[in-house]
């Protein structure tokens, strides 16, 4: 196995989800087959290829330091579960 | 046992630019919660980041101000975790490729040069404010504004090179004129535009391994900073000397009790799975835009400092002083560009004016009194017209009221009386009305020539010139 349920079960927490003990082991099982794949991508020769997080090679894109207009408050807050006072309002934080 | 304490300082500056990091939102403070706001800094599915451009120019500058090796490859990378402040669900900093690392910076320690090593400076944007109580609103909610959401921040990291909370706040203060010099970050530690983390641990003198860390937050002045890192020194040793441990955890200063407080349970473990953000490409500053940067560089803190004792001949002291704000030195300089004595300046401004500045918490910017002004000032007291100690009553007028020092003297009939005839008078009534005085000083004690001058000086309002009053006083006693 390359991953266990254990390291499912955490990356879960750290993304906030709850699974079902099923939904557990189907995820286990399939994470653990896309892990498998990598071993298959492994087998191409990548000596001479820089790593990169691009598909093409871009560099330096800019913008200049200009002010727009923000959008209206009301399209801001549209997406918010709840609000309040022109605030999202969430669970209270304890500090 | 004899301890010494490890502090490294992570410091974040809010950056003076316009608009946002990666959308075109203004970053002004005070607006009406979420009006600056927009698809991008609202983290909305499927929109694109675009760096602003000065971000990198004000990171770069920074970093060669800080002597350190500007990276010619730089990566953005998602810093992955859940908090109401971050839309997202994660932070868009650098982790792997930061913009600048291995520099350094000077520190002044009584008379000794301190050196405290840059570990790296970078980029990322800062998340939202949240309000635990807004008002006439529900209670057992906490509210979130994303005005903050995406204003440029530096992060700046030292080498655990520092060994007390006085260490800390100098080395604090030298950064923070260097960031306000170089027109990066306004250093207003109240507001937040300036904040500072610290790591800090503890172990006994001599032994090579670092002890386990506390991270300290929450230190918002050079104060703070010096009584939150000195509290968690004591603190620390005081566990060790128990046989206790430190437990690797974050820490808040309250200031009001001076102490730090554990936040134990109100983190979860931190676990951000840190990756290059696909959304931005990666930065490649090249030599000529690097150079170019450079070569336009404003003369620093310590460079003026330097020039300031050799071109003006004053003791340190003095030039460290005026050198700690652009503003306060350029106004110095001004004020010896027309009257061309610097230490009487330096003095006048160290003084004088610092005092009332301080009084109403003021900066030099919005100090009443212009260079053109003071100067004035000195040119009115050089001629004699006014005394030294009248000339501190007119220039705290000229601060209260804004007015010239010559309306001042002219309407308060300020003018020194330097007329010996005058003065000769005064004396002779102030001699007549003490016979015992004079009687005294005639037998050997000299001591009453005080007296008489101060008499002198009532009687005139202090207008007297005193070195005319001396010298009369001086003849009338001998005889």
């Amino acid at each position: 196995m390359k991953i266990s349920r254990d390291q499912v079960e955490h990356i879960a927490l750290l993304a906030r989800l709850e699974f079902s003990e099923k939904e557990l082991e189907a995820f286990t099982r399939q994470m653990d087959n896309i892990l498998t794949y990598f071993d298959k991508l492994k087998e191409v020769d990548t000596t001479l290829v820089e790593p990169t997080s691009h598909a093409i090679r871009v560099t330096n894109v800019f913008r200049e330091d200009e002010v727009k207009k923000s959008i209206a408050l009301d399209l801001s807050l549209k997406n918010a579960p709840e609000q309040e006072g022109n605030c999202f309002r969430v669970p209270k934080i304890i500090e | 046992m004899e301890y010494e304490a490890i502090i490294g300082l992570e410091v974040h500056a809010q950056l003076l630019t316009k608009s946002k990091i990666f959308c075109s939102c203004t970053t002004q403070f005070g607006a009406s919660p979420n009006t600056n706001t927009c698809p991008v800094c609202l983290g909305m599915p499927g929109v694109l980041p675009v760096l602003n451009k000065k971000v990198v120019e004000c990171a770069i500058k920074t970093g060669l101000a800080l002597k350190c090796e500007v990276a010619p490859y730089s990566v953005f990378a998602r810093k992955n975790y859940f908090y109401p402040d971050l839309p997202k669900g994660y932070q868009i900093s650098q982790y792997e490729h930061p913009l600048a690392k291995n520099g350094y910076l000077d520190i002044e320690l009584e008379g000794t040069v301190k050196r405290i090593g840059i570990t790296r400076v970078h980029m990322e944007e800062d998340a939202g404010k949240l309000m635990h109580e807004i008002e006439g609103a529900v209670t057992g909610y906490s509210y979130v504004d994303f005005n903050r959401t995406g204003v440029p921040l530096l992060e700046i990291v030292s080498e655990p090179d520092i060994r007390s909370g006085e260490e800390a706040s100098i080395y604090l203060q030298t950064l923070r004129s260097i960031l306000r010099y170089l027109e990066v970050c306004d250093g207003n530690m109240e507001e937040g535009s300036l904040r500072c983390d610290a790591n800090i641990s503890v172990r006994p003198k001599g032994q090579k391994e670092f002890g386990t860390r506390a991270e300290l937050k929450n230190m918002n002045s050079f104060k703070f900073v010096r009584m939150a890192l000195d509290y968690e020194i004591e603190r620390q040793i005081e566990v060790l000397e128990e046989g206790g441990t430190i437990l690797q955890e974050a820490r808040l200063f309250d200031s009001k009790q001076g102490i730090t407080i554990s936040m134990r349970g109100k983190e979860e473990a931190h676990d951000y799975r840190y990756f290059p953000d696909p959304d931005l490409v990666p930065i490649e500053p090249g030599k000529d835009w690097v150079e170019e940067i450079k070569a336009a560089l404003p003369e620093l803190p310590q460079q003026k400092k330097e020039r300031f004792t050799r071109d003006y001949s004053l003791p340190e002291y003095d030039s460290r002083i005026l050198s700690t704000s652009k503003a306060l030195a350029d106004y110095f300089e001004e004020c010896v560009r027309l009257f061309p004595q610097p230490k009487a300046v330096s003095n006048w401004i160290m003084s004088e004016l610092l005092r009332l500045l301080k009084k109403d918490n003021r900066e030099i910017e919005e100090c009443p009194v212009s260079p053109q002004q003071l100067a004035a000032l000195f040119h009115v007291m050089d001629k004699g017209t006014i005394s030294g100690k009248i000339a501190k009553q007119v220039f705290e007028e000229m601060y209260e009221t804004g007015s010239s020092a010559e309306d001042i003297v002219r309407k308060k009939g300020l003018t020194q009386v330097s007329d010996g005839a005058e003065i000769e008078t005064i004396i002779a009534k102030v001699l007549a009305a003490n016979p015992d005085g004079v009687e005294k000083y005639r037998n050997g004690n000299t001591k009453v020539f005080g007296f008489f001058v101060g008499e002198v000086m009532k009687e005139t309002k202090g207008k007297a010139n005193p070195k005319i009053v001396n010298q009369i006083l001086q003849e009338k006693l001998k005889t």
